[in-house]
């Protein structure tokens, strides 16, 4: 008499494994559990291919070791540095402005490089579009430009063909294929064009207001750029800041972590689902092995014998679909990939393995959570259940018992998030809501018995089933909820509140904005629009300061609240004078001045940028304009409506305050579709103005938003997925009850359409919950968007809850009844004899 | 593992089984009182008893499914409760069969994988081999890899037969063989249980309440509200 021995036993469990999934008992456990990894590792497949790609083009990303960037020239004193240093350098200028060629115009990202760029990477070229591609050695030679391929066919232009920039004409030599530093921008608006430095002062695109971003690069020896670093860090003046290869990287990284979380949260939701099924199925799974283990025990099974037969069945199973889940999630991965490929600017690296084994390791984790615990209790099965049936149904599982699965999600959201306090109040935000969902869920079943208990039988009996489950019933409510939730976000809401956005923008709204135009150009640019049709095209003057002190306190930029508060004290803003208040503009403290203001330093500042940097009405402000101290009291808050897209300002002072000052205008209209031809007249004759399209940037933006949420409703499917097969799970668990229960009506003499019109009660009823609770919780996420997060006007839309409700009732009544339509096949003698 | 042929194969001595009440306060309801009872190798011994005399539960006992209130079983020598559920099902292994009223066949197994079950889980490397002799033995050659629900009553019956002397038990305990049979089927059923016996020289002890089957046994015992009456 020994011990069972180990490979026979194993042996056996596979065997017995292959036999179940061929009945198809395994079916729902293992598809949950694919589902599950599938949507795991396709967003982490996708988060790493990026991570990667910031990781090992990391210098790449600033083309140098250490980068100045400035919002003017570089001082002579910072190259001299660097040469004492024996540091290599480069200077970039880049800036936004118009091309044109052959009747079209596009606005462009200019960018001059010197030579010796990029210090870091290599810029990759093509001699033709969709040429193959090769680093190219130096910069443009002077004369011609590289371009992107989109700015060719924005302007209908072929290599060898010329371009107009400012006053020049320059032919494109090359195509841009890849650019290192440009990886750091996640999304671009405009095309490329690189000229060479040498030629820019000749396009006269440089002139007094113009935006322009002037960066230095440096690379060298590691200790020649920390002591430069050092060095440099304390002589920093207004507007220059210095960037090094950690510092570029945070913007991206801010942005994708963002996205990762926001990606990583919709799989999560998913992984949360596949449990609740891998749970449910399981415990059916070994509901019905019960009988199996009873008899196996009979003749002669050990209680670690049955253990390891159903330890290794499911890890087994768990390992085929990990890796059927990891290989389906390489392939959505290029999905998601291929959705938000055009807005990437990063080239992607081809995945690492890492995803690989995290998707592995979720998928057993998952299984061995909530699969493990029902299956481990088969042990305990008594053996006199051969004799007698209604002995060994084993008590419910506690909770408890997925303690393991539970703290084991709760340990990939904790490293999905990737933050340990960002990922407690996520954790405690899922938990909350998951709490509410079920409290909801559970008010709604027991809302139920509220209703009238007379009726049709099948309508008796379909409620009575529902309320009879309540624990099952809940669970269904609260997975259909969320599967149909998912839906309405996806379809109506979205389109709520894009339609409400876009209600939002006023319908004259101008779509052109004219910048840079000289002061000696205002009288012209005047003519020239009234000469056209286009009459009382209002100019703003535009002159550049930037916030020196307050309330004789000096700012400093690091010392301000917040990542926009230090941007803006950093930074230049335009300020600009107005003798009238401006029709979208309203006093909200303060009074405007009037006529006798004239030249008398004083400011009127936006409310929302008096907030940001703390300052209030009655304040001594001084500005820095062009190296001279302008000094003022704020004598007045303004709003402003930014969404008519009219030139508007955060700082505005009387006539006559500014005038000897440089000063640049600004004007912006509403151009007609047909009237386009005007800009390519205007730029040709003021080649220096720059006209930004806002349709087609508000466009583009559009774009990226659709394409984000095309991506987020892509993992969102698996989530819907998920939902089915909590569906399909609790379908089945309880089709051998209900098998019984039908058998036994039968036998009594109910019909089989009656049995059907009750199971159609049920599923309908239960849809219906689900619908409602989706539909309440649709209706207060879209309201806390609009409102809080998107500022706009919330409108109530009753759809959300028709559709709801009915594709609860209609979608979950059908699936349902066709998913238990089984439960009448079986002959009932059949039925009642099994058991 | 041979035994000594003066020791029986079953020795019961003082076997009680009683069970709380249903509801709560009610009083113990006892099941078996004090049962004594031998049985020697070879024998075939019938258990008649009217439907609640307590012959399912003294079937449980004597094969180790459960555990007595009070008193001892031997097996082949070997006191049944001294061991564990692990250690009585070990033992059931080697040397016990079982028959069951309802065939007790798994659905998801064809017949085959049926009777290759036990000896599987004995870790048999020739269990497949085992398995089709002895079906070819009860006449299911020819249905080998239908499933329960493909097979008639009796034949299901067969390869529960076949299933049972598949590991070579000592001693085969059926539990109303023929309880969910015809009258001809069962009567079928039965010859082939006692061939297959005398082949092989199990002891078979049978449950039944089928007077004329109890009379093809060596032996009777007539249970009675859980009390043996010779």
């Amino acid at each position: 008499m020994g011990a069972y021995s180990l490979k026979p036993t194993l042996l056996l469990a596979l065997r017995m494994l292959r036999r179940d999934w061929k009945a198809g008992e395994l079916k729902v456990l293992s598809a949950a559990v694919v589902v599950a990894v599938t949507c795991f590792t396709a967003v982490t497949f996708f988060t790493d291919r990026i991570g990667q790609a910031l990781r090992f083009q990391a210098s790449e990303l600033i083309a140098a070791d250490l980068r100045v960037s400035s919002d003017h020239p570089i001082r002579p004193a910072l190259l001299e540095q660097a040469r004492q240093r024996a540091l290599r350098t480069a200077q970039t200028q880049t800036f936004r402005s118009m091309v044109r060629a052959g009747g079209r115009n596009q606005l462009a990202e200019i960018k001059a490089v010197s030579e010796h760029y990029p210090l870091r990477g290599s810029v990759r070229v093509s001699a033709k579009a969709f040429a193959a591609d090769s680093a190219a050695t130096g910069i443009p030679a002077p004369g011609t430009v590289w371009v992107e391929p989109r700015l060719l066919n924005a302007l209908a232009l072929s290599p060898g063909d010329t371009v107009n920039v400012g006053a020049s004409t320059l032919r494109i030599s090359k195509i841009i294929t890849y650019e290192p530093d440009r990886s750091g921008e996640m999304f671009s608006i405009a095309p490329r064009l690189m000229l060479n430095l040498a030629d820019l002062p000749a396009t006269q695109l440089v002139q007094e207001g113009s935006r322009i971003h002037y960066h230095l690069l440096l690379a060298g020896p590691p200790k020649a750029v920390r002591g430069f670093r050092q060095a440099v860090a304390k002589q920093l003046q207004r507007g220059e800041r210095l960037e090094g290869v950690q510092d570029a990287r945070r913007e991206v990284r801010v942005a994708l972590d963002r996205a990762q979380q926001f990606l990583g949260l919709a799989a999560l939701v998913s992984l949360v689902l596949s449990c609740v099924a891998i749970a449910m199925s399981a415990r059916r799974y070994s509901e019905r092995h019960l009988n199996t283990c009873a008899l196996m025990r009979c003749v002669g099974a050990q209680q670690d014998q049955i253990t390891l037969i159903y330890v290794a069945q499911m890890l087994t199973l768990g390992v085929f679909a990990s890796v059927l889940g990891c290989a389906l999630g390489y392939v959505a991965q290029a999905g998601l990939v291929k959705i938000l490929a055009g807005l990437l600017v990063v080239a992607l690296p081809a995945p690492s393995v890492l995803p690989l084994v995290s998707g592995m390791v979720i998928g057993l984790v998952s299984l061995l959570g909530f699969a493990i615990p029902p299956v481990l209790r088969l042990r305990e099965v008594p053996t006199l259940r051969v004799l007698r049936r209604d002995l060994g149904a084993l008590p419910p599982l506690a909770w408890s018992s997925y303690l393991f699965g539970l703290c084991a999600l709760a340990l990939v959201l904790l490293w999905l998030a990737g933050d340990l306090k960002l990922g407690l109040i996520m954790l405690g935000g899922l938990a909350g809501t998951a709490l509410l969902l079920v409290v909801i869920s559970a008010l709604l079943v027991r809302g139920l018995q509220l209703l009238p208990a007379h009726g049709a039988i099948a309508w008796r009996f379909g409620i009575a089933n529902i309320l009879r489950r309540k624990r099952h019933s809940v669970i269904q409510v609260l997975a259909f909820g969320v599967g149909i939730m998912v839906l309405l976000l996806l379809t109506l809401v979205r389109s709520d509140l894009l339609a409400m956005w876009h209600d939002s923008l006023p319908k004259d709204a101008s779509n052109r904005f004219v910048i840079n135009i000289q002061p000696q150009q205002v009288e012209p640019v005047k003519q020239f629009f009234t000469a056209r049709g286009l009459s009382a095209l209002q100019l703003y003057p535009m002159v550049r300061g930037r916030l020196q002190s307050h309330n004789g306190q000096t700012v400093q930029p690091e010392a301000q609240d917040g990542e926009r508060a230090q941007r803006l004290a950093a930074r230049e803003f335009n300020l600009s004078w107005a003798g009238e208040l401006q029709k979208d503009n309203k006093i909200v403290a303060g009074h405007w001045w009037g006529a006798q203001a004239s030249g008398v330093a004083q400011f009127s500042v936006e409310e929302g940028l008096a907030k940001t940097l703390g300052l209030k009405l009655g304040d001594q402000v001084t500005f820095n304009v062009a190296g001279q101290a302008l000094t003022g009291e704020i004598t007045s808050l303004r709003s402003v409506q930014w969404d008519t897209f009219k030139a508007n300002f955060f700082v505005l002072t009387p006539p006559g305050v500014l005038d000897h000052y440089p000063a640049s205008y600004i004007t912006s209209f509403y151009l007609a579709p047909n009237q386009v031809q005007l800009l390519d007249q205007l730029v040709r004759r003021f080649p220096n103005l720059t006209v930004i399209d806002i349709s087609a940037i508000m466009n583009h933006v559009r774009l990226i938003i659709e394409r984000v949420t095309l991506a987020v409703e892509y993992v969102f499917l698996f989530t819907l997925l998920a939902g089915l097969m909590v569906l399909y799970a609790a379908i089945q668990a309880t089709q051998d009850e209900r098998t019984r229960e039908n058998a036994i009506l039968r036998a009594l003499g109910a019909g089989k359409r009656r049995l059907l019109q009750s199971l159609m009660t049920e599923f309908a009823a239960l849809g219906a919950l689900a619908g409602l609770l989706a539909a309440l919780v649709s209706t207060l996420l879209s309201y806390v968007l609009a409102r809080y997060v998107m500022d706009l006007e919330y409108m109530f839309n009753p759809w959300v809850w028709v559709i709801g409700l009915l594709a609860g009732a209609l979608g979950v009544g059908l699936a349902g009844t066709l998913g238990s339509r089984r439960v009448l096949v079986k002959p009932p003698l059949q039925v009642l004899r099994e058991n | 593992m041979d035994s000594d042929s003066t020791i029986p194969i079953l020795h019961v001595s003082q076997l009680n089984k009683t069970v709380a009440g249903m509801d709560a306060g009610a009083d113990a309801l006892t099941i078996l009182h004090d049962i004594d009872l031998v049985i020697q190798s070879g024998e075939t011994v019938a258990i008649l008893g009217p439907s609640g005399s307590g012959k399912s539960t003294l079937l449980g006992l004597l094969a180790g499914l459960d555990t007595p209130s009070r008193g001892k079983v031997e097996l082949d020598g070997v006191d049944l409760f001294a061991f564990g559920e692990d250690g009585r099902a070990r033992l059931r292994a080697e040397k016990i069969g079982f028959v069951f009223q309802s065939f007790q066949l798994l659905p998801a197994l064809t017949a085959l994988e049926n009777v290759m079950l036990p000896l599987e889980i004995a870790g048999h490397d020739d269990a497949r081999v085992t398995a089709e002799r002895v079906l070819q033995r009860v006449g299911l050659e020819h249905r080998l890899q239908h499933h329960p629900a493909q097979l008639s009553g009796g034949e299901q019956q067969r390869v529960a037969i076949a299933r049972a002397f598949a590991p070579q038990p000592r001693l085969l305990f059926a539990d109303e063989p023929t309880g969910n049979l015809d009258t001809r089927t069962g009567q079928r059923i039965i010859d082939l249980l006692f061939e297959l016996n005398e082949e092989r020289g199990t002891t078979l002890v049978l449950v039944t309440h089928d007077t004329n089957l109890a009379q093809r046994c060596d032996r009777t015992l007539q249970l009675d509200d859980g009390r043996l009456v010779q």
